[in-house]
């Protein structure tokens, strides 16, 4: 499954080359209207034109993320796709209980992180070394919050509430509680 | 005139506060507050933007978090609602040329926004009442954590917010459609139908085309009015739900917090507030466009009747793309991520798109224009949101957001940025503007201090939320702390973009200040020596 990263990697890159575009074509635009010009009429054509491109990068980028994104399909299906390994893990006066002290995940396996939370709102994410994320999702009191997932490279990972539960709970972190590895041969 | 002489009396003596009608003060009022409260979310933001980089002994974990709690909402409800309300209650009535409905219900309106917000940021302040504005339940009813009285307090605080917030909803549809004295009757239902874009829909499917009674901008003031009532229908039914809570619980009774389904009550929530960000803020924003590119240019706005129809499209788009706050909510239907959260959400792209195109055509069909402040500000403002509105679309995405849900990327090139570019720009853009119309011809103090305030505040804006933005994409939390600082380069960067932020706006006030002298900001809060309804002294 494609990592997080390279998803991050590309999103940054688009944005910042939009952001970068439409910086230039407000500026050009600041200086050309207070310049005399020879045609001052917009083409209705260009204003239908415009909105069928926002309508078209409306609906596109829905279409492209989940058809790129592998998690995305994965975890509107989740309910039909059968985990290799299931976590059940509770969370309650802030804090996490694992079923076991570190939870050992193989490379490739579908891993399902199934969430209770006996109190409070809370987030249950997944953080690399350099703390940047792998994924997160919201813990509903009352209701099931579980996310299916795949990990394709060796990691440690540590887990953190990612949604606020008041002050007491603004570090909520169970540091490198999440060890994936890969077997190579296996993996062949 | 030396310094000390253009301080107390203003640039050249020009403001005469004496010469100013009862709706003249209110509406400075408003304004004067709001920009007060707005003080008051920059300091707040100012000393978050520090703690984030290292916390600051004097102030505990709890206090940053009661902080974080009054930050958004003296933003939104102290200073933008103060502003905005001000603003339209003037608006609607100079542009139907004809007097408020009630200036006493505008006075009480002013009165209760101003003491009300006063109320919960004091409360926050003294006993740390700290449930963000997000309220997710049961942390507001989490007494383990908070004050009970504290937290009466705070909700009295929001609700008298809230009341003033109708007073405002009543006094708007009653001016569109009342008639004042001495004039023939009012087609009281045609223009409600003019004003929601009901004529608009009809004129659509039938032969006889009617002609709009009421103006663009004032068809946006009331449709966007439609989701401030519900707003604060949805915020005071909520705050009576927690306050039962309250009152038990200082009776030593404990009810039981499970009573209240927490998704059903999210979704419930959700749906209310996001009222402010996805609807009314947009529609408001789009209708103040449109009057801005009108006034500056003399000219007719391009594409007037698509312009209408956008507003009453992203009027019922409002209603219903809640659920995008709810994308990593894994109990929520997958219909209603995919149908509410994604593809319904999207349409704000083109709303808002095609608000943005109609602006930028209006303004260049009147080239050469000179570059004035309202018309500079203006498009700061269209920029904000042509960078904001896309961040928001892409994390309101399933795929996307299950990495950018809660990080610094939500509230910085998101939230940040639509706000403090975006909005507070289109709103500069307006003071601008409406200042000669409000202080009858007061000249402002300093040109160079004007433009300092416009890049300051767009450097600062931006850089602001790009800074958020690289750290949340790094997988910085937005409701969180780092000690270590693990985030100090983008933290320290933005702080610096903050505090530009800051200087911008006291280069803005001191401006305002020096031009109307401290004898007119007091003679703005004296009362009226004109006994008149009119908007605008006579003679002027």
């Amino acid at each position: 499954m494609v990592d997080s990263t390279v998803v991050l990697n590309g999103q940054t890159l688009a944005y910042t080359c939009y952001c970068l575009a439409i910086l230039l074509v407000m500026g050009w635009f600041g200086y050309k209207i207070t310049r005399p010009g020879k045609n001052n009429k917009i083409a209705n054509t260009l204003f239908y034109s415009f909105t069928g491109m926002l309508v078209v990068l409306g609906v596109s980028l829905h279409i492209v993320t989940f058809n790129t994104i592998p998690w995305a399909p994965m975890d509107l299906n989740r309910a039909e796709i059968k985990a290799d390994k299931v976590f059940n893990i509770t969370i309650e006066k802030h804090k996490f209980t694992l079923p076991e002290q570190t939870l050992n995940i193989s490379c490739n396996e579908k891993v399902l992180f199934s969430v209770l939370s006996h109190d409070l709102t809370y987030g249950f994410g997944l953080f690399r070394p350099d703390n940047s994320m792998v994924f997160q999702m919201q813990v509903v009191p009352g209701h099931p919050n579980d996310i299916l997932w795949q990990f394709e490279k060796p990691g440690t990972y540590t887990i953190r509430s990612t949604e606020y539960s008041g002050p007491t709970g603004w570090n909520i972190i169970l540091k490198d509680a999440v060890i994936v590895t890969c077997n190579p041969t296996a993996n062949n | 005139m030396n310094f000390l002489q253009t301080l107390i009396k203003g640039e050249q003596a020009l403001f005469k506060p004496d010469s100013l009608t009862p709706m003249q003060k209110l509406t400075l009022r408003f304004v004067v507050i709001g920009l007060v409260y707005y003080a008051f979310a920059v300091i707040e933001g100012m000393l978050m933007r520090i703690y984030e980089i290292q916390p600051i002994p004097a102030i505990s974990t709890n206090q940053f978090f009661a902080i974080m709690t009054a930050h958004p909402l003296v933003g939104i409800f102290g200073s933008t609602y103060s502003i905005v309300f001000g603003a339209f209650l003037f608006l609607v009535p100079f542009l139907m040329k004809k007097p408020l409905w009630s200036i006493k219900l505008a006075n009480w309106n002013f009165w209760l926004v101003t003491i009300g917000t006063f109320t919960f940021w004091f409360s926050g302040f003294l006993t740390h009442y700290a449930p963000l504005y997000t309220l997710y339940w049961p942390l507001p009813v989490d007494f383990s954590q908070f004050s009970v009285i504290g937290g009466i307090f705070f909700i009295l605080g929001i609700a008298l917010v809230m009341l003033g917030t109708v007073f405002f909803v009543i006094n708007v549809f009653a001016t569109i459609t009342y008639t004042p004295e001495g004039w023939e009757k009012q087609p009281c239902g045609a223009l409600i139908g003019s004003a929601l874009g009901i004529s608009g829909i009809r004129n659509l499917f039938s032969r006889n085309k009617k002609e709009h009674l009421v103006s663009l901008p004032v068809a946006a003031i009331a449709r966007g009015t439609v989701d401030v009532a519900l707003n604060s229908g949805i915020i005071i039914f909520t705050g009576i739900l927690i306050l039962v809570y309250m009152v038990f619980a200082l009776f030593g009774v404990s009810l039981k917090d499970t009573a209240i389904d927490a998704l059903l009550y999210k979704n419930w929530f959700w749906w209310g507030l996001d009222l402010v960000a996805d609807g009314l803020v947009l529609i408001f924003v789009a209708g103040t466009w449109y009057l801005l590119a009108t006034l500056i240019t003399g000219k007719k706005l391009f594409m007037e009747n698509i312009a209408r129809a956008a507003l009453f499209v992203e009027l019922v788009v409002s209603w219903t793309v809640w659920s995008h706050h709810l994308l990593s909510d894994q109990a929520q239907p997958g219909f209603l991520k995919v149908l509410s959260g994604e593809m319904v959400t999207a349409f704000e792209l083109i709303t808002q798109g095609l608000a943005f195109f109609i602006t930028l055509a209006t303004l260049w069909s009147a080239r050469p224009l000179k570059m004035t402040n309202p018309l500079k500000f203006l498009l700061g403002g269209l920029l904000g949101f042509a960078l904001a509105v896309p961040a928001g679309i892409m994390q309101a995405d399933i795929g996307l957001n299950r990495i950018l849900h809660n990080t610094q990327w939500v509230i910085g090139p998101h939230v940040h940025v639509a706000v403090l570019v975006g909005l507070a720009m289109t709103l500069y853009a307006a003071i601008y503007i409406l200042f000669p119309i409000l202080t009858n011809g007061a000249q402002l103090y300093s040109q160079k201090l004007a433009n300092f305030h416009f890049w300051g505040q767009l450097i600062g804006g931006v850089g602001m939320g790009a800074f958020m933005g690289m750290a949340g994409l790094h997988g910085m939390l937005r409701r969180s702390l780092y000690v270590n600082g693990e985030f100090n380069t983008y933290m320290i960067l933005a702080a610096l973009c903050g505090a530009l932020l800051l200087l911008a706006f006291l280069a803005f006030f001191f401006n305002i200040v020096m031009s109307v002298g401290i004898n007119g900001v007091i003679g703005i809060f004296m009362p009226s020596k004109l006994k008149t309804k009119e908007l605008v002294p006579s003679q002027v």
